[in-house]
This record gives structure tokens, C-alpha cells and sequence, in this order.
């Protein structure tokens, strides 16, 4: 069984109200690997990583963890299997009632019976990880952005989870901060020995950590490969997203009616 | 002229009907509560911390209400019954009103207000940030650790909460009885004593602040639980808690009362 992949993504389809926010998507995590995801804002990949731990219910298709379809889990084994999983949520969603310590300990305290001194070296650990070992007495309130979602970093892989899913670790970091919080991503995922998937918009930082990347656009898969195969994609749309351009076939705009339409009104068009 | 007619029609269906979902909705997650509602009684310590929150939190605002209840019960009756020349029956009067009715009703109606409005905008906003989800993906039942012991943490509050609303009434009865207006202390005390049926009128009381307690957490962890995760949506379910919660504690009341006081 082993050497099937963690996660398979089999023609997955989903519709939130009728509309399409997923259509066909294939994609595989091997074990041992770190993919990113990427793509514009609102092509769906939140919503990717929410099928993936069953928030959501695939309208068509599936997704395997660990050999098994999640959708099709009951409750209780669908707990069971998000304990071997980890999210860092893209607004970090800590607890706003319990300190930075506390919210780095739930997990342990909800699920272990380890003790409390225990508990006290583990949260201290993960917490000097992401470097704020010494904010361990803030509650998120007194928190910076950057700094909340270090400890919702710090949270998430609190348990040594076997799938780490990172909606956007990068997003509100300084540089210096991204390249350890980088390192740590792949750091983990090689002690571990489990998968990681990357959510970012960061293409330089995350191509040099991860072994695979996965493009969407508008609910679907567009390209795929490795850092140094996308780095020399010729696809127009990657080129464009590599590096950064203008002009290219993303459209910036949510699909809408031509501008000059709706400002001066249908008559004048 | 039909058409308006028709789309008129569709609209009052459409209401009906979503408000029935809706309904329908509150029925099974109060079922799910109960059936997540080991933790609340393993981990009591959860529920502990919640009763502290809304409870406590709500004897001031109860202890205040219910003296000045009490005080004005005490002026308004013994108006009354002077002009009967029965005035030492003031207690009874003053103590009837309050466990039977005043205490439970008045109480639960406070509770609404201070302790179930907090516990919709609280679940309201760790639902609208994600923390609920964030909950789910930890492995740990929303409902079981966070709806439950706010659920139960009300039920256990509302009757004590009430009880010591009647208690606080009787007391501002008897100050403005006794001590300011000058009705016989011991007749006040015994009448009382002798008129007031446990099983009829206090068990009957604590019966219904139960049933209000229940009432009034089950539909503020709802609308909280409910609400749209949006700025908007909380302040919208924060309101929808006290006014469908009032709503139906009155009419709870009525129905209750039907049942146990039939003029016997
Ligand atoms: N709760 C919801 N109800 C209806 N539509 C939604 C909901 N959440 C997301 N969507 C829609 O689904 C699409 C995909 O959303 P998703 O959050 O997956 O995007 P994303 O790729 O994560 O974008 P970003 O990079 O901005 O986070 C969007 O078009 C969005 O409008
Ligand atoms: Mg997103």
C-alpha cells in the first residue's frame, strides 16, 4: 500500500449554488513530497484543500487519502482521519479566547494524554520553530498578522501530522521570515516523512522547496511539473505567472461584462 | 394583475417554507447537542468555565432586577389589598407572583438578553474567522466543544438565576412592606409560609425556568451556529436571539401556565 500515493484527486467537480468552482481536477501527492499549488485568486484552491479534508463534498469525482475516499468516511472515521492531517488556514483562525500557548496545546490536550510539562516542551518547541517562543503568553489579539499566522503554523503542525496542508504560509511575511518559514515547511515534511501541499502565490520562494507544481486556472488543472520544468515552460500562461506579467492570457478581472459597458451603460457602448 | 397575484403567493410560500427548513434545521442540531454531550459532563470543567461566563456574568443585572420587581410588587399590592383590609397578606401575594411567574419569566427574559445575545455573537465570530472550521480540521467536534457546554452551561444557570431573582423579589417585597410601609412582620413571614405549596408553586417554577433555560441556549447556540459568517450576519442573529427568545418564553409561559394552574 505504501507506495500508493498519500492523496489522488480523481475528476474532481464541485459547485457551490450551481456554480462551478471545480471542474476535473486530477492530481496526485506522493508520499515524501512537497507540491504547490498555485494559480490566481479565486481559481479554487482553498476550496481544493477543503475537499481534500472533507470540509466540502465533491459534487462529482474524489479524493483518496491514504488509500481511502474521504467523502464516503462516516463521522467518526472522518475524524479519525483528520487527525493525521494538518491545515494552516489562509487567515490563521486561531482561538481568540486562549493565548498563543493554549492555542498551540489544544490539539495535544484534545487528543493525548500527555502531561502537562509535556505538553509545556512540545508547545515551546514548535513555537521556537516559528520563532516566537517568547510570545507564547499573547493572546491573538495582541498578535501582528505575520505574527498570528506563525502560530497558526506552530498549531497545525502541533501533532506531526502525516498531510501538512499550508493555505498561503507566505502571504504577510518579510523575507527573511519566508525563507525560515520556507526551510521549515521542507524541514518538516523530510522529518516526517510525510506530504505537504502548498498553497502560494509565491512562485520564486516555493519553486525552490517543492518537488512538484500543480498551475489552476478557473477550477481547472492547466499545467504541472517540476520547479525546473516550469521554470522553463514556454506556456504562455505560466511564463506569466512566473514572472510576474501584465499582459498574458490571466485575465485580471473576475469574468464580467466589458468595462466600458457598465460605465457608460449598454446605450452608449 | 394575476401574475402579481401569483408571484405574491410564491413569495409568502417561499417564507413559510424556508422558515420550516429552518425549524427543521434547529430539531436536528438540538438532537446533535444532545448526542455530542459527553464531553460537556466528562470534561465538566468546560462547562464550569462557560456557566461562570454566562451565569455569573448575568447575577447583577438579576439580583438588581429582581429587588426592584420585588419593591414595586410590594407598593402595587399592598395598594391593592388595603382597600380589602387584607394587607398582611402581602407575602403571599408578593411570593406567588415571583415563583410562579415573575421570577421564572422576568429571569429568563434578562438571561436572553445578557447571556444568550454573548453566546450567539460569540459562536457567530469563531464561525465567521474560521475558528470552527479550523476546529473541525483538528479532529475535534464543534458541537461537542464548543456548542454543548454553553448549552448545558445555560440550562444549569437559568434555574439558580431565577431562584435567586425570586429570592431578591421577596426581600424588596418585604422592604418596602415591612420596613417602609409598616405591615405586620410576622403575619408577612407566615402567610407566606403557609400559603406557598412546594410541589404546586415551587416545583412548578423551577420547572418552568428549566424549560426556559433550554429554550433560551437552544436558540442562541443555533442562531450563533446559523449565522451568515459575516459582520452583518452576527449582529442579524444576535438580534434574532433576543427577539424570537423573548418571543417564545411569553408564549411558553402561557402554555405552561395553562397546564399547571387550572384554578385549582
Ligand atoms: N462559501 C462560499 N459560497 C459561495 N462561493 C464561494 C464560497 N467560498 C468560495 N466561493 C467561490 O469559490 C471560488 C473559489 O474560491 P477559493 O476560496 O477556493 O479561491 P482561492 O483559489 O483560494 O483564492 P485566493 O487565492 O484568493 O484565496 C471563488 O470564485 C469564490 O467566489
Ligand atoms: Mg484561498
Amino acid at each position: 500500500m505504501s507506495n500508493e500515493p498519500l492523496v489522488q484527486i480523481r475528476d474532481l467537480n464541485f459547485t457551490y449554488d450551481r456554480r462551478p468552482v471545480l471542474t476535473g481536477i486530477n492530481m496526485t501527492i506522493p508520499r515524501g513530497k512537497v507540491v504547490a499549488i498555485m494559480g490566481q485568486s479565486g481559481c479554487g484552491k482553498t476550496t481544493t484543500l477543503r475537499l481534500i479534508g472533507g470540509q466540502l463534498r465533491p459534487t462529482q469525482g474524489e479524493v483518496r487519502f491514504d488509500g481511502r475516499v474521504v467523502h464516503e468516511q462516516d463521522v467518526d472515521e472522518l475524524y479519525a482521519m483528520r487527525r493525521r492531517m494538518g491545515m494552516l488556514f489562509q487567515f490563521g483562525a486561531l482561538f481568540t479566547d486562549i493565548s498563543a500557548f493554549d492555542n498551540v496545546a489544544f490539539q495535544m490536550r484534545e487528543h493525548t494524554d500527555l502531561p502537562e510539562e509535556m505538553i509545556r516542551d512540545l508547545v515551546l518547541c514548535k513555537l521556537n520553530a516559528v520563532g516566537l517562543r517568547g510570545a507564547q503568553d499573547l493572546m491573538p489579539a495582541e498578535l501582528s498578522g505575520g505574527m498570528a499566522r506563525r502560530v497558526a503554523l506552530a498549531r497545525a503542525i502541533a501533532l506531526d501530522p502525516l498531510l501538512m496542508m499550508y493555505d498561503e504560509p507566505f502571504t504577510g511575511l518579510d523575507p527573511i521570515t519566508m525563507g525560515v518559514i520556507g526551510q521549515l515547511i521542507r524541514k518538516l515534511n523530510d522529518a516526517l516523512g510525510g506530504s505537504s501541499i502548498i498553497v502560494t502565490h509565491d512562485v520564486q520562494e516555493s519553486l525552490q522547496i517543492v518537488d512538484y507544481v500543480y498551475f489552476m486556472a478557473d477550477g481547472k488543472v492547466v499545467a504541472e511539473g517540476t520547479p525546473d520544468e516550469i521554470r522553463a515552460s514556454d506556456k504562455a500562461y505560466v511564463h506569466q505567472f512566473v514572472w510576474g506579467e501584465m499582459d498574458g492570457p490571466v485575465p485580471f478581472q473576475y469574468p464580467s461584462a466589458p468595462y466600458r459597458e457598465q460605465i457608460y451603460g449598454a446605450a452608449h457602448a | 394583475m394575476l401574475d402579481r397575484a401569483t408571484s405574491a403567493l410564491r413569495g409568502l410560500g417561499n417564507r413559510v417554507t424556508s422558515r420550516i427548513w429552518r425549524l427543521g434545521f434547529a430539531s436536528r442540531f438540538f438532537l446533535a447537542i444532545l448526542l455530542y454531550s459527553g464531553t460537556s459532563f466528562r470534561r465538566f470543567f468546560l462547562t464550569i468555565r462557560e456557566i461562570y461566563f454566562t451565569g455569573v456574568l448575568s447575577l447583577i443585572i438579576i439580583l438588581v432586577s429582581g429587588l426592584f420587581v420585588g419593591m414595586v410588587l410590594g407598593l402595587q399590592g399592598y395598594d391593592t389589598l388595603q382597600r380589602y383590609g387584607s394587607s398582611e397578606a402581602l407575602g403571599i401575594l408578593v411570593a406567588l407572583s415571583l415563583v410562579r411567574e415573575l421570577g421564572p419569566v422576568v429571569s429568563a427574559l434578562l438571561f436572553a438578553s445578557r447571556a444568550g445575545s454573548a453566546i450567539t455573537a460569540e459562536i457567530g465570530l469563531m464561525k465567521a474567522t474560521e475558528q470552527l472550521s479550523a476546529m473541525e480540521m483538528m479532529a475535534v467536534n464543534p458541537i461537542a466543544r464548543v456548542v454543548a457546554p454553553r448549552f448545558w452551561a445555560g440550562v444549569i444557570s437559568m434555574p439558580l438565576l431565577a431562584a435567586l431573582f425570586s429570592a431578591m423579589g421577596i426581600f424588596g417585597g418585604y422592604l418596602v412592606g415591612v420596613v417602609l410601609i409598616g405591615v405586620d412582620e410576622g403575619s408577612f413571614w407566615s402567610q407566606m409560609q403557609a400559603s406557598v405549596d412546594f410541589r404546586e408553586d415551587i416545583v412548578n417554577g423551577v420547572i418552568k425556568s428549566v424549560v426556559f433555560g433550554i429554550l433560551v441556549s437552544w436558540i442562541a447556540v443555533f442562531e450563533g451556529y446559523d449565522s451568515e459568517p459575516t459582520a452583518e450576519g452576527v449582529s442579524g442573529a444576535t438580534t434574532r436571539t433576543v427577539v424570537t427568545s423573548s418571543l417564545v418564553i411569553l408564549a411558553a409561559d402561557f402554555i405552561l401556565t395553562a397546564f399547571m394552574f387550572r384554578g385549582a
